[in-house]
């Protein structure tokens, strides 16, 4: 649950602080705290916009431009969700982030017997390039960028959305999709993942190597520190997997003759805020710094945008509780404010009754407003990275830096993040701290309110929040559209399309444009998935004891 | 409490859903308080599950949902415990579960409902009460 340790004596005065990734924090910080870390402006700062970027990627950040919304909508029928995602937009949102149900995320399509009572439960069911038609009707794709939270089969949404683009007249160079396309972080953390390591990050690879070549305003892969976060690990930990992940996207792509330099500005990250407020901003100021060092001194990098992090720093849904639930509508605006003051270009909130269910409309909005008066009214934008200069937050962030690089070091000498999956290293430790975490957030050790402080009020408890309500009719009418797609659509295009999409993936050719084809053909997702998986093979998951 | 073997568990992702940081935790949590404890792995089919517990000889399942799917999945696992025989295994379940649903899955003859948030002292204690 995220908060830090505080030893107290016995009158109640805290006689030491210790943050998750392990920094202790002094009760008062000043200047000889600066001198003995070293630190100096031009190193470790810099002006914004300027290298290491550790106050921010542009120079005049919330000033020329407020931050990205994109709460993470989806569910049901494509209809229900184009609905939403219209609402959203005309309420000011300015990016969509759709969810799919799991089904879909696990590339089966709505009539599987898998599939069965999942068909829109969590985000919305896609079955073919129809649904995407439907869900995207009358939204400006050239103006509005779309986040994909899909993962094992994001190389076919991605496909997907280029040719429902293309079916409504936009070309593929005027589209901005991100899909998630994380594939290691769901085997940390999430799970849904379908193939074997190495080909999930063939998979990666594949579409990254695509969108730099296809794609110029799309960013193939937004890597999520946020789930391992969700998982169990420690914010330093978050960061350091997080770019051991990328390292070996990087290292696949690079395989195939294409320059660090060429790609690395189109990754983008999904990080996590929530626990300590202090930790977080510390985190992410790092966080810029590291990267963008890593990409020039490692990968030899040059060109400054290509060093920038950029990414979506969200309110982590682990931070709320399922106990007086209105609580969380607080934590989410205190979230959003170490998202604010850390300088995030895109943000979004767990609304307060996800501990729950789906968020309902009224929560989505009270989400988006929160995020809206940080912005608009109480005064974030009014200048840039606002706690530079101060002697603990700049103490704290390079205490943070050395942290993700212990948590890094560790990582490679354990023969990198590939190896560290494959054999549940990173699993069974960030269960192992989840678990411990959990003891001690029972024990009392930690203090969450409305869960383990005096003020518990056994009755609120049980303040019934309005549920979102899953509809059995979502799944028959997922069923009736594709009996009728696949006595509609031609299926000499289904079959060739497919035939080819094999070929490639049994080869080294890359799948993305053979599964463009697949989709204006109209195979179905569970098709598409259907060739990977048999090619691939599943995942056997390591043992996590 | 008389002496009697080791109760043994089998905690199981059921569905696809592959949220399982709650499974683990639990996992964990029981085995420290001396259970066996046997963990599916993720998205596991109803069959999968039962034939895990058969082989394992399990006095109890436990499943994490997370997805809302929980009274079609317990009733379906019920059902299917009944016609192979297995009615001496105790069905639990955990995960996000709304306390409205709770009576209706008592009704299908889950012997114990284990929400978030539920201290592991709680679910130990609910877990042996089954044997008592």
């Amino acid at each position: 649950m995220g908060v830090a340790k505080y030893i107290k004596d016995e009158r109640g005065a805290i006689k030491e602080v210790i943050y998750q990734s392990g920094i202790k924090v002094k009760p008062v910080y000043g200047p000889e705290d600066l001198e003995r870390a070293g630190f100096t402006y031009e190193k470790d700062l810099g002006a914004p916009g300027e290298f290491p970027f550790t106050r921010s990627i542009h120079p005049q950040s919330y000033r020329s431009r407020a931050w990205t919304t994109r709460q993470y909508t989806g569910f049901g029928t494509p209809e229900e969700t184009n609905e939403r995602f219209k609402l959203m937009i005309a309420n000011g949102q300015n990016g969509l982030n759709v969810a799919f149900d799991l089904p879909t995320q696990m590339g089966y399509d709505s009539d599987h017997p898998l599939a069965q009572g999942e068909v829109g439960r969590v985000g919305m069911a896609i079955d073919s390039l129809k649904d995407f038609e439907t869900a995207f009707a009358g939204i400006p794709l050239d103006r509005i960028g779309s986040g994909l939270t899909i993962n094992a089969v994001a190389t076919i949404m991605m496909a997907m959305y280029q040719a429902a683009a293309e079916k409504f007249g936009y070309s593929k160079d005027q589209i901005s999709t991100t899909p998630q396309n994380d594939i290691l972080k769901e085997m940390i953390g999430r799970g849904a993942w379908i193939f074997p390591v190495e080909h999930g990050v063939r998979l990666v690879g594949d579409s990254i190597e695509y969108a730099v070549k296809e794609l110029p305003k799309s960013n193939p892969v937004s890597i999520c520190g946020y789930h391992i976060r969700e998982s169990g690990a420690n914010p330093a930990q978050e960061i350091a997997y997080a770019f051991e992940i990328a390292k070996a996207y990087i290292d696949n792509v690079t395989k195939r003759g294409i320059l660090p330099e060429e790609f690395v500005g189109r990754f983008s990250f999904n990080f996590n805020v929530y626990g300590n407020l202090w930790e977080q901003i510390a985190k992410f100021r790092a966080a810029r710094k590291l990267w963008a060092k890593m990409l020039k001194n490692e990968y030899g990098v040059t060109d400054k945008k290509k060093l920038f992090l950029r990414g979506l720093f969200g309110g982590g849904g682990s931070g709320l509780t399922k106990e007086q639930p209105e609580n969380n509508i607080m934590r989410g605006a205190y979230y959003a404010l170490g998202a604010a003051l850390s300088g995030a270009q895109t943000t979004a909130l767990c609304s307060f009754d996800e501990a729950y269910t789906i968020p309902t409309p009224r929560s989505a909005l009270l989400s988006l407003r929160t995020l809206e008066i940080l912005m608009d009214e109480v005064g974030l934008r009014d200048t840039v990275d606002p706690l530079a200069g101060s002697y603990f937050i700049e103490t704290l962030t390079l205490e943070m830096e050395k942290k993700i690089l212990e948590e890094m070091k560790e990582v490679q000498q354990m023969g990198g993040m590939v190896n560290c999956i494959s054999s549940g290293l990173i699993q069974r430790k960030i269960s192992r701290q989840a678990y411990e975490f959990e003891k001690g957030l029972q024990a009392g050790e930690y203090r969450k309110v409305g869960l383990n402080t005096e003020a518990t009020d056994k009755e609120a408890e049980k303040t019934d929040v309005e549920l979102h309500e899953y509809n059995e009719e979502w799944a028959k009418k997922s069923k009736a559209n594709l009996i009728e797609l696949r006595a509609t659509r031609n299926d000499k295009d289904v079959a060739d399309s497919l035939k080819a999409l094999e070929k490639a993936a049994k080869g080294s050719d890359n799948v993305m444009p053979h599964l463009v084809k697949c989709c204006h053909a109209y195979a179905t997702v569970g098709e598409m998935a259907g060739v990977f998986r048999q090619a691939f093979g599943e995942w056997n998951e390591p043992e996590f004891y | 409490m008389e002496t009697k073997n080791k109760i043994r568990v089998l905690i199981a992702k059921p569905g696809l859903d592959g949220h399982d940081k709650g499974a683990k935790i639990v996992a964990l949590a029981l085995r420290d308080a001396g259970m066996e404890v046997i963990y599916s792995g993720l998205h596991q089919t109803l069959d999968q599950i039962i034939q895990t517990a058969t082989q394992e000889a399990v006095d109890v399942i436990g499943l994490s949902i997370m997805s809302g799917a929980h009274l079609p999945i317990c009733e379906k696992l019920m059902t299917m415990m009944k016609e192979k025989g297995l009615e001496d295994i105790c069905l639990t379940v955990g995960g996000v579960i709304p306390h409205q649903d709770i009576p209706r899955l008592k009704q299908i003859g889950v012997s114990a409902v284990f929400p978030g948030g539920t201290s592991f002292e709680d679910i130990v204690f609910g877990m042996n009460k089954l044997f008592e």
